[in-house]
């Protein structure tokens, strides 16, 4: 029995070893080259911004059989909306589970608007979803890991750090572990979830936190989560748990 | 899924850039025709810590060896390796060097890390190259094939060994 503790004790210490102090964590800002830094830190040359601006437009706008627009319920997002993002995923009561901040603005369609879901990685979603996130830029993530969410938060830890796919890697091997070296040309960042939705010059398009996801799974041969599917929120969840106080950037540019 | 290089270019492209978008294409590339189609794995026998014999009972060709090291979507060893390679820029820094490994390690030692590199030790992260078990949520294309056919792991098994000090 005594054994059995300490080697529990013993395979917690090595799982925290390999986790980042909080004074050594990065956004992935600071693993980007000079020129991508340069176009995130102007928001004339910023194309995310394209995406915020599009979004203030959708906000505005009445839509669905209620014929009414986030304004009407919401007002003035750059007071309502300050630091909402920073807060998501966050508890759901009636779907006991959290919804992530795409995943609530569609709630909001179908349960207010009465309008249809908008598609994932479609340009109103990520527009609306840029648009609100915008409002928390500098704002630190401040996810709860309340007894709700608690539950989903460690079963996100699981999926992060169980080896997966053809190449038999998990998340946390690269992301915790090798974070700073290079896979080929690519430096590792520490996958920290910061600034969501992301421009990312490799897609030439803005992009949601699961797709980035669905391309590191991809990577490693496994087959992605579909969008929106709960491995994918808790997977989600536990990244903004780690990223914790780190300031929000949204729209962030990323190779 | 994103094909590398079918987008109209918006902005010149900049070192920074095409080393990430080299990586991309790796970490997103499914070439489906890459993929080893073995019916079922040829048996082997693990004698100390290597594999005396070739998986296919023939020796394996080290300059088709060298191409797949080399090849993103066969070996990928470049992703993790540096060696001896100076027409390949973007060579991994997660892994040791790969000259000399010819000299550090028998035939059968070679054979043995790459058929399955977490015998040798459970932590690692190279991938085992010839084993379809014990892995979680493979995609489905690639379920139940390992990344290189026999002949692919004996080729690599041939030009490693040719890398001496
Ligand atoms: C083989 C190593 C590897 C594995 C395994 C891996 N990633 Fe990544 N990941 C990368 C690289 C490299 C990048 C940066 C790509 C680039 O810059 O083009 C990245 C980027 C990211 C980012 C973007 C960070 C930012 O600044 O926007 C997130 C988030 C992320 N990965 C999460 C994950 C998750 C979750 C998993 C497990 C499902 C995972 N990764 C598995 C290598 C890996
Ligand atoms: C008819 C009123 C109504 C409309 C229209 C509406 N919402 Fe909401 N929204 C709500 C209510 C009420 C809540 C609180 C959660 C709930 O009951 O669904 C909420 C919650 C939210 C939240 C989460 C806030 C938090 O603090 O967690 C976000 C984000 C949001 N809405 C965005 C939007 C967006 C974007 C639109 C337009 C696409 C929109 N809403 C349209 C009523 C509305
Ligand atoms: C995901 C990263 C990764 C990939 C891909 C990879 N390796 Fe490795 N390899 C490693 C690591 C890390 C080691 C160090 C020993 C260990 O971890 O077991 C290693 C060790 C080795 C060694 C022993 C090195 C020495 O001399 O000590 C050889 C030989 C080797 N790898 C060959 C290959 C070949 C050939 C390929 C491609 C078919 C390949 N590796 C792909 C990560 C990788």
């Amino acid at each position: 029995m005594r054994a059995l503790v300490l080697a529990a004790v013993a395979a917690a210490v090595a799982a925290a070893a390999a986790e980042i102090a909080p004074q050594d964590r990065h956004s992935g800002y600071d693993f980007a080259g000079p020129d991508t830094r340069a176009m995130q830190d102007d928001d004339t040359a910023n194309p995310g911004m394209l995406g915020v601006l599009q979004g203030e437009t959708l906000w505005a706008a009445k839509t669905g059989a209620a014929g009414r627009s986030c304004a009407d319920c919401h007002g003035d997002a750059r007071t309502s909306m300050k630091g909402v993002a920073a807060r998501y995923p966050a508890f759901e009561p009636a779907l006991a589970r959290p919804l992530d901040l795409e995943g609530r603005i569609n709630r909001c369609r179908s349960e207010h608007q009465g309008a249809e879901p908008l598609a994932w990685e479609s340009a109103d979603l990520l527009a609306l979803t840029a648009f609100v996130a915008y409002q928390s830029r500098g704002l630190p993530i401040m996810v709860r890991a309340d007894a709700e969410l608690r539950p989903f938060v460690d079963l996100g830890s699981a999926l992060f750090h169980r080896r997966q796919g053809q190449l038999n890697l998990s998340c946390s091997q690269c992301h915790d572990d090798n974070w700073g070296k290079r896979l080929a040309g690519a430096v590792i960042p520490q996958a920290h979830p910061t600034g969501y939705p992301v421009y990312r010059l490799e897609w030439q398009s803005l992009g949601s936190l699961q797709r980035r996801l669905r391309n590191c799974m991809i990577g490693v041969r496994a087959e992605p989560y579909d969008y929106s599917a709960p491995e994918a929120v808790d997977l989600e969840l536990y990244l903004m748990a780690r990223a914790r106080g780190m300031p929000l950037e949204t729209p962030a540019v990323r190779p | 899924m994103q094909k590398l290089g079918s987008a109209p270019s918006r902005r010149k492209p900049s070192a920074d850039r095409i080393a990430g978008a080299v990586a991309a294409a790796l970490l997103v590339s499914a070439d489906f025709t890459a993929i080893a189609d073995e019916g079922s794995l040829r048996p082997y026998t693990i004698v100390r810590g290597s594999i005396p014999a070739s998986l296919t009972g023939a020796a394996g060709d080290p300059a088709r060896g060298r191409a797949i090291v080399l090849d993103r979507r066969l070996g990928a060893c470049l992703l993790c390796h540096t060696g001896p390679f100076p027409e390949e820029r973007f060579q991994g820094t997660l892994a040791p060097d790969l000259s000399g490994a010819g000299s550090r390690w028998s035939e059968g030692q070679l054979r043995l890390r790459l058929v399955d590199a977490p015998r040798l030790n459970p932590d690692t992260i190279m991938p085992p190259y010839y084993r379809v078990d014990g892995l979680t949520r493979v995609g489905s294309v690639w379920r139940e094939k390992p990344i290189l056919t026999a002949e692919q792991i004996e080729d690599v098994v041939a030009f490693l060994s040719t890398l001496r000090d």
